[in-house]
């Protein structure tokens, strides 16, 4: 039947044909599925799901409240909230950039959320404060330990991905949990969001058993508006749903070199998610193409400039049956030719990223330190600015002016410093500052600090273990050796699409350091009693005497004899003499 | 040999060195029980002072008095004869002119009213008298009123009016015999339309466990939803198989013609918030048996409790409020398990194909396997009649929402609810039930809360639970009185806002801060205190008791 006719049900029983309602094609899903051996010998796989909304969820006059392929779970929330973009990931493990490169969407260790609000919102706090414990119901994550002591609002860091151009940093709230520990409990909520659950099309690979045993876990949601088309005439909603993993397929497979979907996801496809209006799967062939060999082989390539490389990729149609083969089950298998594989990538040379930042803690004993934060430009001639963000914990005081940024040796002024200072139990302190990067350098930020002591109530379960410290945020534009895509098209690939290419020139990178783990004076927790205890021995033994010097009959008691008087008298008694008196 | 020092104590007889010593001793004496004394007046009050917690005062007397609380409900009833019902005597001897003019204006627009009660007619009388929410109007017309159909003794209107075919009256009746006969049928009529006893004892029945209620009015109070000051109603439109079929529903235009008129009436209840959404590859719980004899697939009444619990895991809960959420979900079935069709326990099928589950939501079948034929290619588009489903979602939210059927007796004719699907005086008596059941709902959280923080000493009780707690309680007096008063809509106004502060301070996260740290764990951690400092007090006080005792028993002897 080639007319495709949609079908209504008359109360007769007659059927008939009628006009599509106006609402059907309003929202499309895309999913996606990147590929990538890494130089390490690791497998990175990156999915992209994407629904696009042709909706407006701030609209005034009326309640967005039917919902199709976008979760209502999530539309209640951004309508609730008048939130205007909403950026939430989850991540266990930490992303290596030296022997990995950058990822397409970076992420810190542990919950990460930012979330901007629109600028009608008269009460920013209180939003902010539910809409983190409803996220953490919808997510079963500890985002309801998120308060005013780890919200910071960074004021140049942080810009709206999404369209319009909010500055007034005002509606922007930022908090991470470093020490958000990432599991099952949080993919299966994850799942449920996205239109074809785990039954069909890619997401059937998302088993948790193989996707948390492996290197680097990154789970995320970026709700953002968007541009329906090119000309921008109106406005979408996109949600976009990542998840980025590597295995670490080398060290599970006896040394072998190859890979396949079966060993990493434990499944193979046969079906596109038949909501989805693409559904692609991309091999990263760039590095040594004909080193190994992909099977099934594809006749489709695509290039694509990301992250400043031109890369190129075998592309997978799902959607189109003879993707499947005789078999009907998709099974991409990539094997190395000979044991050339072996000493490709022998892991030990590492990479060398444009961008690249480490941090750590300095200094000994309870008292003071200094975190050290090391940015690597390893441009060879290009000088370019990046955007430091770090966000403290009250409970370490940052001494400003101990802040020193040196580069080459020499001092680097920042050319822009934003700092606003912490308030004991209220807010931590945030650190933003614009460092210009030299050309092939080090530029070491350090700023020693003070711990302070918690009251008892304040420390976590297992105190000793120390206390996290979010990763510092590296923002910049990093000038790219080829020219960037910047036009707008509908059917570029998810991965490359996410960050908006302002100019051709550079690209935006976003580099996470890893988390600081500090330990801070951590008392004898049996302390209130003890301090109970002596006290009232102390306040006892005093009472005790004194009562006992108010109450007594005192007595003069008869002056007993000098020692030589007795000894006498005890010799004198012997010879019956009269004893002295 | 012994000589005292120290002496504070000026006695006038020249003191011995024994009296000196007796003097002594005495002083020892009143220090130790000045000592004790001010432990006792003042160390203990103030370390009691210190340490105890914060409660501050409840209304326990009130709340008590809400424990066995006794509501007395009235209602306006307006009796309005019209002419030819009385004869002139009779007229004559009504106390109140006012009825006089109300039957005059009756008479001018009885020739307008019909053969047949209709609904225009019904809108003249109510529009005679505004009646206001709670309140009923019952119009008696002579027996031989041409308005009723012969059998029809009582017609209810879509509003708060009823007509009334009058008993053939005596004219040598005095009035009190007139009214005295008319008086069981106004009795039926409000039963109708506003509450009988059986509707009470079913709203109460969380509260009062009584033998009396029916089995049939205690399903419907256990169906309909517990009162909440509001409501999410969320469809679901279930397509397990996206791959060949492809679902298309005016949801929104169903919910603004359908459901939306009956939310607008029921506004003075609860907010209402409606939304929808369509789920994915979503399976029953159960596996439906294919039955060769009409070659279809069918679901029996006993598995279907299997159905929901794997379904709600995909609703997804309602992020945004914390109402109780209505479910109502639209199954389409797959292509292989179609068509699909519900039985009841007597094995026939259920000609709505839908059920409901109490205080949760409905489930309704929707087969679409006859709308194309095996050479449609897939995925069908198939638009889906919302009428039809709409139809059995609104008679399930009626019944999820407590608007109960009314069992009329017989002669009574009820005019259909009309476009809104709700008559005044059906919201009237949902209204009662209501109120009574929130006031029930309250007094029991008032009178429990009370008694927990009776019970446990250590709960800090801050102010604005306190100030919760009398708020709660003077609303509910004031509920109680406006029933009472028959103000219905104020009745209703009081036992919300007294459920929403009851609930408040019940759930207030600072009654659990100090539940855990009991008073032996007090005392544990003070006896160091206490040891030291109260064992030589009792030792000494001890002594002085037996001294005192040694002291007499030495006078006894003495003087004999």
């Amino acid at each position: 039947l080639d007319s495709r006719l949609p079908l209504v049900d008359r109360s007769d029983g007659t059927k008939d044909s009628e006009s599509f309602t106006a609402a059907a094609a309003r929202d499309q899903f895309q999913e996606e599925l990147v590929i990538r051996p890494l130089h390490s010998g690791d497998i990175y796989a990156s999915f992209q799901f994407r629904t696009l909304w042709d909706i407006d969820f701030l609209q005034e006059r009326q309640k967005v409240s039917h919902y199709r392929l976008f979760p209502k779970s999530l539309g209640q929330v951004l309508s609730k909230f008048s939130v205007r973009e909403l950026h939430i990931s989850f991540t266990q493990g930490f992303w290596r950039t030296m022997q990995w490169g950058q990822p397409f969407i970076p992420s810190p260790p542990g919950a990460e959320l930012w979330v901007w609000f629109h600028d009608t919102v008269s009460d920013v706090d209180g939003n902010w404060k539910e809409l983190t414990n409803v996220l953490s119901g919808i997510f079963c994550a500890s985002l309801n330990f998120i308060d005013l002591t780890n919200t910071v609002q960074p004021s140049a860091s942080f810009k709206p991905l999404g369209l319009g151009n909010a500055t007034d940093h005002r509606f922007l709230r930022y908090a991470t949990l470093p020490r958000e520990i990432v599991c099952t409990e949080n993919l299966t909520p994850w799942k449920k969001l996205l239109p074809c659950g785990s039954k069909a099309g890619l997401s059937v690979l998302l088993k948790s058993e193989k996707l948390f045993h492996s290197s680097f876990h990154s789970q995320a949601v970026h709700i953002r508006p968007v541009c329906q088309d090119e000309q921008c005439t109106s406005k979408a909603w996109e949600l976009r749903q990542t998840l980025n993993v590597v295995f670490d397929l080398y060290t599970s497979s006896q040394g072998k070199k190859e890979w396949s979907l079966f060993k990493m996801f434990s499944r193979t496809l046969t079906e596109a998610c038949p909501l989805a209006t693409s559904s692609k799967i991309y091999v990263d062939i760039t590095d040594n193409p004909e080193l190994f060999e992909l099977n099934p082989v594809t006749p489709l390539l695509s290039q694509a400039v990301v992250l400043g490389d031109r890369r190129t990729y075998s592309v997978f149609d799902l959607t189109r049956a003879e993707t499947f083969g005789q078999l009907c089950s998709l099974n991409l298998l990539l094997r190395w030719k000979g044991d050339s594989g072996m000493n490709v990538f022998d892991g030990c040379d590492m990479l060398r990223p444009l961008l690249h930042a480490e941090r750590y803690v300095a200094g000994f004993g309870l008292q003071t330190g200094e975190i050290h934060t090391v940015i690597y430009n390893n441009h060879p001639y290009r000088a370019f600015p990046v955007l430091l963000m770090d966000s403290v914990p009250w409970y370490l005081q940052l001494y400003i002016h101990t802040l020193t940024v040196t580069s080459k040796s020499r001092d680097n002024k920042p050319s822009y410093i934003h700092y606003q200072p912490a308030k004991d139990r209220h807010r931590p302190h945030l650190l933003e500052m614009l460092i210009q990067l030299p050309p092939h350098s080090m530029t070491e930020v350090t700023v020693q600090f003070e711990r302070a002591l918690l009251k008892w109530t304040e420390y976590t379960p297992d105190p000793n273990h120390g206390f996290y410290v979010g990763s510092s945020v590296v923002s910049a534009l990093v000038p790219s050796m080829v020219a960037m895509n910047t036009n707008f098209t509908q059917d570029q690939p998810l991965f490359s699409s996410f960050v908006p290419v302002k100019e051709e020139s550079s690209y935006f990178v976003r580099v996470y350091t890893e988390p600081l783990l500090v330990n801070l004076p951590t008392p004898d927790f049996s302390m209130p009693y003890n301090v109970i205890c002596l006290t009232c021995t102390v306040v006892a033994v005093g009472y005790g005497s004194f009562y006992n010097l108010l109450t007594r009959t005192f007595q003069v008691d008869e002056p007993s004899l000098p020692l030589e008087k007795r000894l006498a008298n005890l010799i004198r008694r012997i010879r019956g003499v009269p004893l002295l008196a | 040999m012994i000589k005292c020092t120290n002496l504070f104590f000026i006695s006038h007889v020249s003191p011995g060195p024994c009296c000196l010593l007796q003097a002594e001793k005495q002083r020892g004496r009143y220090a130790a029980l000045a000592i004790a004394a001010v432990v006792i007046v003042v160390g203990i009050p103030l370390w009691w002072k210190t340490t105890e917690t914060y409660r501050a005062w409840l209304p326990f007397s009130e709340i008590s008095e809400l424990d066995s609380l006794q509501l007395q409900l009235s209602v306006d009833i307006e009796v309005v004869f019209s002419r030819g019902t009385l004869t002139p005597e009779q007229q004559k001897k009504f106390p109140l002119s006012h009825v006089n003019e109300k039957e005059h204006q009756v008479d001018v627009s009885i020739p307008e009213l019909l053969t047949s009660p209709s609904t225009e007619a019904d809108l003249s009388l109510h529009m005679l008298s505004e009646s206001s929410c709670g309140s009923v109007v019952v119009y008696v017309i002579p027996e031989t009123a041409a308005l009723l159909p012969e059998d029809v003794k009582v017609y209810v209107g879509q509003r708060r009016t009823a007509l009334l075919r009058s008993p053939p009256f005596k004219s040598s009746w005095s009035l009190k015999e007139v009214l005295s006969n008319l008086d069981v049928k106004v009795e039926q009529v409000v039963s109708t339309m506003s509450f009988s006893h059986q509707d009470i004892v079913a709203a109460l029945s969380n509260r009062v466990r009584m033998a009396k209620v029916t089995k049939e009015s205690m399903a419907d109070s256990m169906r309909a939803i517990k009162s909440s000051p509001g409501y999410e109603i969320t469809f679901s439109l279930l397509n397990p198989d996206p791959r060949s079929h492809s679902l298309h529903w005016d949801i929104e235009g169903a919910v603004q013609s359908c459901i939306q008129p009956l939310l607008n009436k029921l506004a003075p209840i609860a907010n209402f918030s409606v939304d929808s959404q369509i789920l994915y590859y979503v399976v029953l719980g159960v596996n439906p048996r294919f039955d060769n004899s009409v070659s279809a697939y069918t679901l029996s009444a006993d598995s279907l409790s299997h159905v929901i619990n794997p379904v709600e895991a995909r609703l997804g809960s309602n992020a945004a409020s914390s109402n109780p959420v209505l479910n109502f979900l639209l199954y389409v079935p797959d292509s292989h398990h179609s068509p699909l069709f519900i039985r009841d326990h007597s094995k026939r099928e259920v000609p709505s194909n839908a059920f409901h589950s109490p205080r949760w939501g409905g489930i309704m079948v929707y087969n679409v396997n006859e709308m194309y034929g095996p050479e449609a290619e897939p995925p069908v588009d198939i638009n889906i009649n919302m009428a039809k489903v709409m139809g059995v979602f609104l008679a399930q939210l009626r019944l999820m929402l407590g608007v109960q059927h009314t069992h009329p007796p017989t002669g009574f004719v009820l005019q259909s609810p009309g476009s809104a699907g709700l008559a005044d005086w059906e919201l009237d008596r949902l209204l009662w039930s209501r109120s009574v059941e929130n006031i029930a709902t309250a007094s029991t959280t008032i009178t429990s809360l009370a008694q927990l923080l009776d019970q446990i000493g250590n709960i800090v009780i801050n102010d604005n639970i306190a100030q919760q707690v009398s708020s709660a309680v003077t609303s509910l007096q004031s509920a109680v009185a406006e029933l009472e008063a028959g103000n219905l809509a104020f009745a209703l106004q009081y036992s919300r806002e007294a459920i929403l502060a009851s609930e408040r301070a019940f759930f207030d996260p600072s009654l659990l801060h100090l539940l855990y740290f009991p008073d032996d764990q007090k005392f544990a951690i003070y006896i160091p205190l206490f040891l030291p400092m109260c064992v030589p007090i009792v030792l000494s006080l001890l002594k002085i008791v037996s001294e005192a005792k040694k002291r007499r028993a030495d006078k006894q002897a003495k003087s004999d």
